[in-house]
């Protein structure tokens, strides 16, 4: 076990520790797809796609790609036992009417009361893409994020308030980031675990809102996960 | 008169479609597309256009060339995000204002669209409140939670593809092709189905997944 800040794939890992047997589970573009790939073995659950997927499989190998096949990435993919497919409507019914028990999604910054903003980083020349991502910050009965703790530049991306576009107010419940697990309490950010070489000092030194550390506050481990090249 | 939706091509199903007509197009990541009828609409050319499209630049999808064709007054779409870095033929309109742009998180589309077919004039979601996309529109507090007002939608006419149809109109679709679909066909006036095959015989009650009452026009594909 390194003390090293997660990398990506191991921020996948740390979150997907805690999806639980029988969970309906929608995963956002980006990092919160890998975290199909680390689910423990002893748990069964089904991925949901806002296209209308319930029980997304592994990616097509390539001689199995079918186009009519695809995720909300565009994704080719298969599909699990079990799996069931109903129109757009329906997959949105099912994700507004609090279905999904789980929603891991990417972020740009989270708001110490919940706020999320994960889709708009107004980047020049280029249109809006909203997709799904309201509706499941909005309406899954959890709304889990995993994200990198800081911007490249090193600016906190954990604040008081959201500075981009909100996606939705008051919806995160939880976040996995290189550095720590952190909940979104009804008092603010409560710290749950956090890498074994961080003082509370460079935590807060990293975070732009006001943190609590739990009594029982942990170790952040992962096992060593190579990114790919 | 024996009810018979087939056409014979994709020109002649689309021949009556007017100047200023709002167009639905179903499709989702490249899983039913009708992109046959995308480009025979382009054919016929008619102007003033609103689309209404989950993607306005989706690589797999033809709507772009309704667009560059200079089609197009307005599009109402969840994603209007081109794939590289140099800006689509949709960005390129829409920052030089020759296009207008709607952006609809997506089950708010959808549901406005299943709504205009439904007989439901507007309903109240939790979506969107506290965004950008929900800024001027009405919010009212049910128990302890804030909602925005959304509005329906109707069509004049919806693009769909589905796998195969019969003479009724009946559409079945493979895995993930139905997506906007239902919805679309239910809420325009004119519906379009484009699918690989026509059976010979009345579809098998349990594989119809649109009854073809909501299904105008049917038009077999080469693919």
């Amino acid at each position: 076990m390194s003390t090293q800040p997660l990398n990506r794939l191991q921020i996948a890992w740390r979150a997907a520790q805690d999806i639980t047997d029988g969970m309906l589970v929608n995963l956002g573009l980006g990092m919160p797809l890998f975290v199909a790939d680390y689910l423990r073995p002893e748990v069964d659950v089904f991925v949901q796609s806002e296209n209308g997927v319930i029980g997304v499989g592994a990616l097509a190998p390539p001689d199995r790609a079918d186009t009519d096949l695809v995720d909300a990435g565009s994704r080719r993919i298969t599909i699990r036992p079990g799996a069931a497919f109903v129109d757009s409507a329906w997959s949105f019914a099912m994700i507004r009417g609090g279905h999904i028990d789980v929603a891991i999604l990417g972020a740009f910054e989270v708001a110490a009361n919940g706020d999320l903003a994960n889709w708009d980083m107004r980047l020049p020349n280029k249109g809006p893409l909203v997709g799904g991502g309201m509706d499941l910050a909005a309406c899954a009965r959890s709304v889990w994020i995993v994200m990198e703790h800081v911007t490249r530049q090193g600016a906190p991306r954990l604040l008081d308030a959201c500075t981009l576009p909100l996606t939705a107010v008051r919806c995160v419940k939880r976040v996995y980031t290189d550095l720590a697990v952190i909940d979104i309490a009804p008092t603010g950010m409560v710290v749950r675990e956090m890498l074994g070489d961080l003082s509370e000092a460079d935590l807060r030194a990293r975070t732009g809102a006001p943190l609590t550390f739990a009594p029982d506050c942990r170790p952040l481990k992962a096992p060593a996960i190579a990114l790919p090249d | 008169m024996p009810i018979d939706k087939h056409v014979s091509n994709a020109a002649e199903a689309l021949a009556d479609v007017a100047d200023g007509a709002t167009v639905f197009i179903s499709g989702f990541g490249g899983a039913g597309f009708p992109n046959f009828l995308i480009r025979a609409l382009r054919d016929r050319g008619p102007k003033d256009l609103t689309l209404v499209v989950n993607s306005a630049t989706h690589r797999y999808s033809y709507t772009h060339e309704l667009i560059e064709a200079g089609l197009v007054r307005k599009v109402v779409c969840t994603a209007a995000r081109g794939h590289s870095k140099e800006p689509s033929a949709f960005e390129r309109l829409w920052m030089d204002g020759k296009i207008a742009l709607e952006c609809v998180p997506q089950g708010t589309f959808t549901e406005r669209i299943r709504a205009g077919g439904a007989g439901i004039p507007a309903f109240y979601t939790p979506v969107g409140f506290g965004t950008e996309l929900a800024a001027g529109k009405e919010v009212r507090r049910f128990q302890d939670r804030d909602y925005v007002l959304e509005h329906a939608m109707r069509g004049d006419l919806a693009l769909v593809r589905a796998d195969t149809a019969d003479r009724y109109g009946n559409l079945s679709f493979r895995y993930a092709q139905m997506n906007f679909g239902p919805v679309m066909a239910a809420a325009a006036s004119l519906t379009v189905a484009e699918v690989r095959a026509v059976l010979d015989e009345p579809m098998p009650h349990e594989r119809v997944q649109l009854p073809g009452v909501y299904v105008d026009r049917v038009v077999t594909v080469t693919q």
